[in-house]
């Protein structure tokens, strides 16, 4: 069972004088979702990017797949898509060539994937427009479409369900379901509890330290 | 399937220079400050051709230089800003190669206009046509070598809040032997005799830079983003 999941032992971080995450373990396999609450300040953040290797751990270790991800970093970026707080669009360029140029760099893609994919988050109307005159809720759902292109096995999403109406939450929840039911692994941080359906869904409450 | 490392670059060059396509100011910028610096010689000196030759190398170059300082911090600044660097480091590509490609795309919309410009500002201070190579090649190599220094601290200065001076005072001190020698280059060309020493100086300093500067600037890009 080592296809795909992703565990974390006694992760240990610290940002100056603050003890930022303390020993923190954790675990997902296919088809499960981690969901990581906690106050403002608890540090879902930095256990994201600590998770995805843009933070440097002090202590623990992260495993994909069994293995350590250190021994091989670009491999496991290729595996997985990160989306923070800020949707990574260019505010002078049109939703379809952000996308164009944001996930090309990883993988190669056709107009009709882009085109698919703004579709499936309901904003095919923006894909000729600068990201600049869009909304924030319409980023977010240009952004998600980015995730859609990855195809990436593991999603790792910081309060993917900010700035998004009502039917932008269905959306969140059904892209989720999706992406579990295809043995895809998905880790969120959120404030309020996803109500995801089918899904085996585990739970993390970092408390501030 | 993933992108080939020669793919990815090529996107991010066609990303930059469109994203300059749509911002101009911000490239025009130098390129006016050069124009400005290069034009008020004459004026404060004497519109003697003669004298104004003289000095012509060193107005080329230092109005050079601090004009591509000036670009300097726009390199890294938006991408870091909104969060593409970061995806640069989630791409599965390497960063080392992914700075070079922004790098060498910021050299072809600040250092390329500035060679094809120079010769222009270089005529109005009386240099003789024959001697325009001598402006335009080193001025090419020297604002490459420029833009890789200014990345790694384009790259260092990430985190700091109105960057502007501090990346001005890390990166001038490294500049000033591409200043000595591509006006060196530029002052023989001027006298009419070969200017090949200095310019193959220049070249060894774009080899170095193409070779070691991606690498120290990706690991500051690494820091910034902790």
């Amino acid at each position: 069972m080592f296809h795909r999941s992703i565990q974390a032992e006694r992760l240990h971080l610290w940002r100056g004088e603050h003890h930022v995450l303390d020993g923190v373990d954790l675990e997902a396999g296919a088809g499960e979702m981690l969901q990581v609450t906690g106050a403002n300040g608890s540090g879902k953040t930095s256990l994201l990017r600590t998770l995805c290797g843009l933070m440097h751990l002090e202590d623990g270790r992260v495993l994909w797949a069994g293995r350590n991800v250190t021994d091989d970093l670009p491999a496991f970026h290729s595996q997985l898509v990160y989306l923070g707080h800020e949707p990574p669009l260019k505010a002078d360029l049109t939703a379809r060539e952000n996308l164009h140029y944001w996930v090309g760099i990883r993988r190669p893609l056709r107009g009709a994937d882009v085109t698919a994919a703004l579709e499936r988050v309901g904003a095919a109307h923006c894909a000729a427009q600068p990201v600049r005159t869009l909304s924030a809720g319409q980023k977010r759902r240009v952004a998600l479409a980015g995730v859609l292109l990855f195809a990436a096995p593991l999603w790792l999403l910081d309060e993917p369900a900010t700035n998004l109406d009502a039917d932008g939450q269905l959306l969140i929840v059904n892209l989720i379901d999706e992406q579990l039911s295809s043995g895809g692994i998905v880790i969120a941080a959120v404030h309020q509890d996803l109500l995801i359906k089918s899904a085996v869904t585990r739970r993390l409450e970092l408390s501030p330290a | 399937m993933s992108t080939s490392a020669l793919a990815a670059a090529r996107l991010i060059l066609a990303r930059d220079l469109r994203l300059a396509l749509r911002k101009r100011g911000q490239f025009v910028q130098p390129l006016a400050f050069f124009a400005i610096v290069t034009t008020l010689f004459p004026l404060s000196i004497s519109p003697e051709l003669a004298r104004l030759r003289e000095i012509a190398s060193g107005v080329l170059w230092v109005a050079a230089l601090l004009a591509s300082l000036l670009a300097l911090e726009f390199l890294f600044r938006d991408d870091a800003h909104d969060g593409t660097l970061e995806q640069f480091a989630l791409s599965g590509q390497s960063l080392t190669w992914l700075v070079f490609a922004k790098t060498t795309a910021h050299w072809l919309l600040t250092g390329v206009p500035l060679a094809l410009m120079a010769p222009l500002a270089g005529m109005a201070l009386g240099v003789p046509y024959a001697a325009l190579p001598g402006i335009i090649v080193p001025i090419a190599l020297g604002t490459l070598v420029l833009s890789l220094i200014g990345a790694i601290g384009a790259a260092l200065t990430l985190g700091v809040r109105r960057s502007g001076v501090l990346l001005t005072l890390l990166t001038l001190p490294l500049a000033m032997p591409v200043l000595i020698f591509g006006a060196q280059a530029t002052d023989l060309a001027i006298r009419g005799v070969s200017f090949a020493a200095p310019l193959y100086l220049l070249s060894a300093m774009a080899v170095l830079g193409v070779t070691l500067a991606p690498l120290a600037a990706s690991a500051a890009v690494r820091i910034s983003l902790e």
